[in-house]
């Protein structure tokens, strides 16, 4: 929400699901400028959940205040009910976007050393990374040091430490960022797997299309404050559904049933649907003479609801930043 | 207080693993042997170089009895203060021609001669390239004095010869053990934080920090740390200690019983020492850290800790000057500066016998690790890890 209160949401949802993680007018400056400004957010538990934003829009800051690596300059965060995000600590995974490992360390030492980070005892965790890493098809790999793996290798790694310690709340900073194509439909099989465990998971991202199919909540980020935040149909719903009309006669009565700032695109005239519906509109084009060939009604993606919604939340603040 | 022991501990045992199962710990361990084959073989080509070289001798030109005189004069001098700060001395029979073979003697090669003595006893003369009042001159005198006298039989003395040693060798040798205790404990420090500040440069620049900071407080990570590097320089401390006695067994007479015991005893001692260097290294490692935790490069933490550095060169000098004054002003003020209280108070613990002055500094560097530990860790998290503009370091004060 851009004023800085808590999104509303659903009676329903507020019963079915506490809250994994909730934040209240989070503000990050540095030296000066304001990085982030007045981020409120609401993670119902169990969900999925993205942080959307252009690059330079407060993501990253954004996540390393709610885990507590950075303090807010003010505002509050509560992480699983607690607001020392450190006392969460062995029930949050988190994975940053700059990927970090000790190159000389083996891998399943490197995947048992983040469980001890998060109060796993070392035997257990290396236990469980030799059975993390053969489900994975790494097994072969679990002695041998990081710096032999390749770029994907090492990036699933990271991610089996990230979750090793089988947390409650996970939170991935870019974590589609790097991959190639068949490793990230297989991160996204492990957010699903995750979050059908009862898992909450947020992760920021600028790809659009990660979150529309994984995300049931997205927050927009636009120029570090929250441009929306809702579900993702709320989200689509922003925007008017899409007209593709072809027809056979070039003029006549019917084009008076065409919006004014309709385009043409090829021979299919495009426009967005008018309030009063598809049903008047169809009635004009017919009693006008169209002669429909095809008439398609589109409802907007993610990508376009994210590009309508965090470009007019620059563009706001560009203009207010002009009017200053 | 768990929470942070255990984290601390985490970050601890992997530091400590890292390091000592690297092949770097290796050259570590190794590390005071370069000094000693340096020392050797520089000491060694010295050596042969002095005694290669010949040299200056007097000529006496005398007669042999005259020169039986004078010799047996040189060789008494000799015994008493040393062959080698001696003067050497030739005979030649004297020509007719004194002056020109005064003057060939002196462009000698073989033996190169500094100076010929001519005449007999009673009336010697010295021409040559020697100062009017210097050494050479001043022994000459004194053997001249010594020839011309007829020998007295030996004056009396008696001497007990006791293994006690008096209260000045004493002194001496215990100045001695506290100037080799501070400066192990100098160099060994430096060595060691060098190292620590590189691995934490390692860890930012492997971004690894994050995933650090994002599980455990910045306070535990800075104190593992520390730990970990001061547990692997323990072990380094302790291969070199038992390497150094076994030596010192096989090649002095006497092995290390003979060593000058320090004022409050080898176990004693040994113990402030392993103590003392442990706060020592707490201290400049904590100020190093600090310093690793403002910079993002190598290039970078390299500019900044050469002032610290110097710094502390500056701060050895400053404890050095407790030694053979524990008590005096500076000696005092050295022990109190939280920097160069380690090395200060190791002179002390050489040179003095008396426990209680220890404790308190002990409990005094104490506060001043976990202040140092505390601003570092509170600068790291100010300035690490922060996206946007780096603000420059003599600004961090207002934000």
């Amino acid at each position: 929400m851009a004023d800085g209160r808590p999104p509303r949401m659903h009676a329903s949802e507020i019963a079915a699901s506490s809250l994994a993680l909730e934040s209240d007018k989070l503000v990050k400056d540095f030296d000066g400028t304001r990085a982030v400004d007045g981020v409120s957010l609401a993670v119902p538990a169990g969900s999925i959940y993205g942080l959307l934003g252009p690059n330079g829009a407060g993501k990253t800051t954004i996540l390393r205040m709610l885990i507590g690596i950075i303090d807010p300059s003010s505002g509050t965060r509560r992480l699983l009910g607690r607001e020392r995000p450190l006392e969460a600590a062995s029930e949050i995974g988190y994975m940053p976007e700059e990927r970090g490992l000790y190159p000389a360390m083996h891998a399943r030492d490197a995947i048992a050393f983040m469980g001890a980070l998060r109060g796993m005892p070392l035997q257990e965790g290396r236990r469980r990374a030799d059975a993390v890493l053969n489900e994975h098809n790494l097994g072969e790999w679990a002695k041998k040091p990081i710096r032999t793996l390749s770029k994907g290798m090492a990036q699933t790694v990271q991610l089996l430490g990230t979750i090793i310690h089988k947390p409650r709340l996970i939170i991935l900073d870019e974590p589609f960022a790097g991959l190639d194509a068949i490793n990230q439909a297989r991160l996204e099989e492990l957010i699903r797997r995750e979050a059908r465990a009862g898992v909450t998971i947020i992760f920021s991202t600028h790809v659009i299309a990660h979150a529309e199919r994984l995300c049931e909540r997205v927050a927009i980020i636009a120029r570090g404050k929250v441009a929306f935040d809702g579900r993702v149909d709320e989200a689509r719903a922003r925007l008017r559904p899409i007209v593709r009309l072809r027809t056979r006669a070039s003029d006549g009565p019917w084009r008076s049933a065409i919006p004014a700032g309709a385009r043409r695109e090829g021979d299919e005239w495009v426009f967005d649907l008018p309030e009063s519906g598809p049903e008047p509109l169809l009635k004009a084009l017919i009693d006008g003479g169209a002669g429909i060939e095809t008439l398609a009604i589109e409802r907007p993606g993610l990508h376009d609801a994210f590009v309508a919604i965090a470009g007019s939340a620059a563009a706001q603040e560009m203009g207010k930043e002009r009017a200053r | 207080m768990m929470r942070f022991i255990r984290s601390a501990f985490v970050i601890g045992r992997r530091d400590f693993a890292a390091t000592v199962l690297s092949k770097a710990f290796i050259f570590f361990l190794l590390g005071p042997l370069f000094p000693l084959l340096f020392g050797a073989v520089f000491g060694s080509i010295g050596a042969r170089v002095a005694s290669q070289s010949e040299r200056p001798v007097i000529a006496v030109v005398t007669s042999e009895q005259d020169y039986a005189a004078i010799s047996a004069a040189r060789d008494r001098l000799a015994d008493a203060a040393g062959e080698a700060g001696t003067v050497q001395i030739a005979r030649f029979a004297p020509e007719p021609d004194l002056a020109a073979q005064r003057s060939r003697l002196l462009q000698s090669r073989n033996p190169p001669i500094q100076a010929v003595l001519t005449g007999s006893i009673g009336a010697f003369h010295l021409t040559g390239d020697v100062g009017k009042q210097g050494e050479t001159v001043g022994q000459l005198r004194l053997i001249l004095q010594d020839a011309e006298t007829p020998q007295p039989a030996q004056p009396r003395l008696s001497v007990d010869s006791t293994k006690v040693a008096s209260s000045g060798s004493l002194a001496k040798d215990r100045a001695l053990t506290a100037q080799i205790g501070q400066m192990l404990l100098f160099f060994l420090t430096i060595l060691l934080s060098g190292m620590l500040l590189s691995q934490l440069i390692e860890e930012k620049s492997n971004k690894i920090i994050e995933v650090i900071a994002a599980a455990v407080p910045i306070d535990a990570m800075f104190v593992g740390k520390l730990f970990a590097m001061l547990a692997a320089s323990v072990l380094g401390i302790i291969v070199w200690v038992s390497a150094g006695a076994l030596l010192i067994q096989m090649v002095k007479q006497g092995g290390v019983s003979t060593l000058p015991s320090p004022a409050i005893g080898w176990p004693g001692f040994l113990a402030l020492a392993v103590v003392y260097f442990a706060m020592n290294y707490l201290l400049l490692g904590a100020a190093f850290l600090t310093i690793g935790a403002q910079a993002s490069t190598v290039r970078e933490v390299q500019t900044m800790s050469m002032p610290v550095t110097f710094a502390q060169v500056l701060i050895f000098g400053f404890a050095s000057t407790v030694i053979g004054n524990p008590d005096s002003v500076e000696g005092l003020a050295a022990a109190i500066f939280p920097l160069s209280s380690p090395m200060a108070m190791l002179a002390r613990a050489a040179e003095e016998p008396v426990w209680w002055p220890h404790v308190l500094a002990l409990l005094w560097q104490a506060l001043w690790v976990a202040l140092i530990l505390r601003i570092g860790a509170h600068l790291f998290r100010k300035t690490v890890l922060k996206s946007g503009p780096r603000r420059k370091w003599w600004k961090l004060r207002r934000t």
